[in-house]
């Protein structure tokens, strides 16, 4: 019994058996909490929206996210033409099903990023993004725009809130990252956040977007301080890679052709 | 080892056979996940799940496992094991586990899991070897529980996330101690506890690994 388990058949049928078995258990788990895990997930997508537009209530309900998320209208953008498509061109039928980030891998939908223009470290570019736009009797109020990009360790993942005038900020938040927790990952910190508001993104020209994160904070004294935000404290990478993108997602390759339609009110 | 209780198994890790404090197994997670405490149990819950089930199955099958796959095979069961645990707590805790981000994938190199499974599961029965993955992860929540403890209150002044001392930045009078936020602080917490344990149990000092010798030589005079 002893010296028999030791032979290379025996080796290989427990490694077999046991490949099986828990592959059996991992992936039952995986398929049977997916359902589950994928609200969660549009919930928390829904959340940071809110959250970016400072419309989040306090310790809202699932039913009320899923409310205030409904005043919001879902649209289609080219991001070339600047002009709103129907979801047929990228092949869904209600716009929240489209998901841009999926539509970069595919050939059709997106484009190759020049190594030399791609700040943001993303590689390929979807051609039609998905925005959020909230009026009030036609007047526009908020645009929520799905901003991404390269930072330290991962790929940051999050939204930036315009105000009507859809050149100064109302809040910018990321929902997926994986950049060092107290460090990098103080991205996610409430008051560092809450800087973003009021920074105008373009300067006089309205073209180049010019966010730029500091060293050694921002005051009154600060020269073009409604452009700037105190960068993170030991995170200079993570701070490089939100201005980067930032600027990427709004300047010219982003969303500068949309917001321009926005405020000439051509879309 | 023949005569192990069921009592000893269980409760031993917590105090005499501390797996942090006296084994110093698992410390990365101890610095990474003790900043506030809902977290904290969160990960505890999740490795006691883990090393008592990982332990369980170690055991169940210890006489079927060939020796010279044996570690692979652990490593089997503890990474299914961890995945299932991610799974769950992504369908039912998300924003703790958003939280946890990649510290739940980790407790698959936590050296407690792995420990326990080679050093206990391989020669004990299935009782037993749950108990003592119960145990040992009892005696990892307790250390992290009373490391998260002190950084939570005096870091961000509050407790499982309810506000004990106020903090100056929302208009309160305490001023937050910022380097407890930060993971290198868990290292002066432990090393006070491990002073501590050791002065109420001295039979946890080690014995030091060589003496200096007396000063005779008076050459730098």
């Amino acid at each position: 019994m002893a010296k028999s388990k030791e032979t290379v058949t025996r080796t290989v049928i427990v490694a077999l058996v046991l490949s099986v078995f828990f592959s059996v258990i991992v992936s039952t788990a995986a398929v049977t909490l997916k359902p589950l895990q994928v609200k969660n997930q549009n919930l928390n997508i829904k959340t940071n929206i809110l959250a970016a537009a400072d419309m989040l209530p306090q310790a809202a309900s699932p039913q009320e996210i899923e409310e205030a998320f409904a005043r919001f209208e879902v649209k289609l953008v080219n991001l070339k033409t600047g002009e709103y498509v129907d979801p047929d061109y990228v092949g869904v039928q209600d716009p929240m099903k489209y998901d841009m980030y999926k539509a970069a891998s595919n050939p059709e939908l997106s484009t190759d990023i020049p190594a030399d223009q791609d700040q943001a470290g993303i590689g390929r570019r979807p051609d039609v993004a998905k925005v959020y736009i909230l009026r009030e009797n036609g007047e526009l109020q908020k645009v929520v725009l799905p901003i991404h990009g390269y930072g330290l360790w991962s790929t940051l993942y999050g939204f930036v809130s315009l105000k009507g005038d859809a050149n100064t900020i109302e809040g910018l938040g990321f929902y997926q990252h994986a950049e060092t927790p107290g460090l990098g990952g103080e991205v996610d910190n409430p008051r560092w956040k809450a800087q973003w508001e009021g920074k105008v993104v373009y300067g006089e020209n309205m073209t180049e977007p010019q966010i730029k994160l500091v060293k050694g904070g921002v005051n009154e004294n600060t020269r073009n301080k409604e452009h700037k935000i105190d960068a993170l404290s030991g995170a200079t990478l993570t701070s490089r890679g939100v201005e980067n993108l930032v600027d990427y997602w709004l300047g010219d390759r982003g969303y500068a052709q949309y917001l321009k339609n926005l405020r000439q009110g051509e879309v | 080892m023949a005569t192990t209780s069921a009592k000893q198994v269980l409760f031993e890790p917590i105090f005499s056979n501390n797996p942090i404090a006296l084994q110093i197994l698992g410390i990365c997670s101890a610095l990474a996940v003790t900043s506030s405490l809902n977290v904290t149990i969160v990960m505890c819950i999740s490795v006691i799940a883990v090393t008592a089930f990982s332990n369980l199955a170690v055991s169940l099958i210890r006489s079927q496992i060939p020796g010279s796959i044996r570690i692979i095979v652990q490593m089997t069961i503890i990474a299914s094991l961890v995945i299932v645990v991610d799974q769950l707590l992504k369908a039912y805790a998300y924003e703790i586990s958003k939280q946890l981000s990649v510290f739940v994938g980790l407790i698959i190199t936590n050296c407690i899991v792995m420990g326990r499974a080679e050093g206990f599961a391989m020669q004990n029965g299935p009782w037993l070897s749950f108990l003592d993955g119960v145990g040992n992860g009892l005696g990892y929540s307790v250390l992290l529980l009373f490391v998260g403890f002190w950084r939570e209150l005096f870091g961000s002044g509050s407790l499982f996330g309810y506000t004990i001392l106020s903090p100056v930045n929302e208009g309160g009078w305490y001023v937050t101690n910022g380097l407890l936020l930060l993971p290198p602080s868990a290292f002066f917490i432990i090393g006070l506890s491990i002073w501590a344990l050791r002065t109420w149990k001295p039979e946890q000092v080690e014995e030091p690994d060589y003496k200096l010798s007396a000063h005779k030589a008076r050459e730098a005079f």
